[in-house]
């Protein structure tokens, strides 16, 4: 009796668990999944993973190459780099979390307003979008946080803010797509109520590319903090941050290559753990683009 | 009242760019109590749209521009155009619900069976424990001539057959006893064996319970096997209306005969299909004449200029044509 016609966008979530090991029966998604979950487990265990205090100072350690008591090595100022990044994966993980929580709700919030009640509403919504999409992510994100101040919370407010329009985009298409079938005409037609209908039956359907999509911003998020603090407007010292280590390293290259090459290797294994795993769920959710 | 349902003078239009393009025009309708009623026309003429603005749930941009629908509800006569949304809210479902073309897609994918039809018990009773509302689920399963009810009601949609879902599409459809069924193309989507058997049972249950049917379709068998009364759309209007066997014994619009001989049938010699030459002309490019006319084999030069009015040509047999009537439309 099995249909063989798989539904569009919508196949059923059977269960975090079943989900969960999908992805992990596939070996992108099993590697996004190893990735992201060690910079987790460094944001949430670091003070008990991490060697030394994160700002303590030890003049005469400076510059000290990778040993068997800095392990990878030390800073201009004889602080411990593996200490430092142990925190800053938390530092990186918070503002990315907490970034995408921020665009993910209003995105959500927005699409869902422009695309399912449509009219003046969607065209004022997606024309503000339009404008926000068409600066360039890092130069808004640095506008946002000259106007209002540098900060951790601000930083996560200017990520915030410029990755709202990709969500309303997202979750907008989505709720077209998801208004116009027939199940939805058919619970009008039982009489239930419009919100009724928003958060019991469009809602639950529009999950799948919600969660990709969510999935891959956190690694834009985190990916902007860096560039921000590289640039010396996003993490401010003494916090950790892997964008500003990088930045104090750049003065010392040749002296020093350690002070570079251990935030880069981690930012770089971060975003593309963020990536592959939100890749792996996008062929999990949506067997379409299985090929 | 006399009626279940009175429709007068429905205008619905739509938007193009800024301008309104009338889809639906002066359209009157009477559904009689415990009758089973057929909308007929191709695809275009504006069947579904009447039957979405009777449960008043045109999607945007369409709207009703004009008219009046009646309908005579267990509380007394209401106009439905003229209820709040609270009020058409308690008219769906409870007093008329609706079914849909392709039943695979009218449950959500996401949700068991038995929790869609909860859906449709809670909202209307709210007072309603778990235990009665699985019985009465049980119980329209069983009417609907479901196989395994209990296992059906823990199935997801992906799991079932099309003539399966249809069966439970129409259990939600009548779980709080409506009094009229708008059935929107119920059959199309479905195998021929499963349309017969889908076709039955809606004539059973309408005789079980005291529920009108309006059969909305473009095959003419549905309409023969299943109806009492027929009205023949084209172009957004009404063109023929009447008793089903007047209507095929005594067809008088050339447009109906179109559809009658456009009809296959087995047996008999073969010979090439039929088909009306041309297409239905979409909404904002009807002439002023007949609608029919570029279509029409048996078309005059007055046909071109004015517009036949829809006339009773016998008892309870109307039709829209100049070689019936004389009679021009105001």
């Amino acid at each position: 009796m099995k249909r063989e016609k798989k539904p569009v966008i919508n196949r059923a979530l059977p269960g975090n668990e079943s989900l969960l090991r999908q992805l992990w029966n596939d070996p992108m998604g099993r590697a996004g999944m190893i990735g992201v979950g060690l910079v987790i487990l460094l944001a949430v265990f670091a003070p008990w993973i991490a060697r030394f205090e994160v700002g303590k100072m030890n003049s005469k350690a400076r510059f000290a190459a990778p040993n068997a008591t800095f392990w990878f090595g030390t800073d201009n100022f004889g602080r411990d780099i593996f200490s430092r990044i142990v925190y800053g994966a938390r530092v990186s993980i918070i503002v990315g979390v907490v970034a995408v929580s921020i665009a993910a709700g209003f995105g959500y919030l927005f699409g869902l307003i422009a695309g399912f009640f449509e009219g003046k509403a969607e065209s004022v919504i997606m024309m503000v979008m339009d404008i926000i999409f068409a600066f360039p992510h890092i130069l808004l994100a640095l506008f946002i946080v000259a106007v209002l101040g540098k900060s951790i919370v601000n930083t996560m407010i200017a990520i915030g803010i410029v990755n709202i329009p990709v969500f309303t985009r997202t979750v907008r298409a989505s709720v077209k797509t998801v208004k116009s079938t027939d199940y939805i005409a058919n619970a009008r037609s039982i009489g239930l109520k419009k919100m009724a209908i928003l958060f019991r039956h469009v809602t639950p359907n529009i999950l799948a590319p919600f969660t990709v999509q969510a999935t891959l911003a956190l690694s834009g998020a985190i990916l902007t903090e860096a560039s921000m603090s590289f640039l010396g407007l996003g993490i401010q010292p003494p916090d950790p941050s892997w964008g500003s280590m990088l930045s104090d390293a750049r003065k010392y290259m040749e002296q020093a290559p350690w002070m570079a090459i251990f935030p880069a290797v981690f930012i770089i294994v971060t975003i593309l753990s963020f990536n592959i795993l939100g890749d792996a769920l996008r062929d999990v959710l949506d067997p379409k683009l299985k090929l | 009242m006399n009626n279940l349902l009175e429709i007068r003078n429905l205008r619905i239009t739509t938007l193009r760019g800024k301008s309104k393009v009338l889809l639906l025009d002066k359209v009157d309708l009477d559904i009689p109590h415990k009758c089973s009623f057929g909308i007929v026309g191709e695809s275009g003429c504006g069947k579904s749209i009447t039957a979405n603005a009777i449960m008043n749930m045109l999607p945007y941009p369409l709207s009703i521009s004009d008219g009046d629908i009646r309908y005579d509800s267990r509380n007394g006569e209401v106009e439905l155009l003229k209820l709040d949304k609270k009020a058409i809210r308690a008219i769906r479902g409870q007093e008329i619900s609706m079914i849909f073309q392709e039943p695979m897609t009218s449950l959500d994918p996401i949700f068991t069976v038995e929790m869609q039809m909860y859906e449709a018990l809670a909202f209307h009773h709210p007072a309603m424990t778990r235990q009665e509302m699985r019985d009465r689920a049980l119980e329209m399963l069983h009417r609907v001539n479901i196989p395994r009810p209990e296992q059906t009601l823990a199935s997801y949609p992906h799991q079932l057959s099309g003539g399966q879902l249809q069966r439970i599409m129409i259990a939600i459809a009548l779980i709080n006893d409506p009094r009229l069924l708008l059935a929107d193309e119920p059959t199309t989507a479905l195998d021929v064996t499963i349309q017969a058997q889908i076709l039955r049972l809606m004539n059973d249950l309408k005789e079980q319970n005291d529920t009108s049917i309006v059969m909305i379709t473009h095959d003419l068998g549905v309409i023969a096997e299943t109806c009492e009364e027929v009205a023949v759309f084209y172009a957004g209007q009404i063109v023929e209306q009447a008793n089903v066997m007047e209507l095929f014994h005594h067809t008088a619009h050339p447009y109906t005969l179109g559809l009658l001989q456009a009809v296959t049938s087995l047996g008999g010699e073969s010979r090439m299909l039929y088909t009306i030459p041309g297409i239905v002309p979409p909404g904002g490019q009807w002439s002023q004449g007949c609608r029919f006319a570029d279509r029409c084999a048996r078309c005059t030069e007055r046909c071109r200029e004015a517009m036949p009015a829809l006339t009773e040509i016998s008892p309870g047999h109307k039709c829209r044509c100049f070689l019936n009537s004389e009679e021009v439309e105001a």
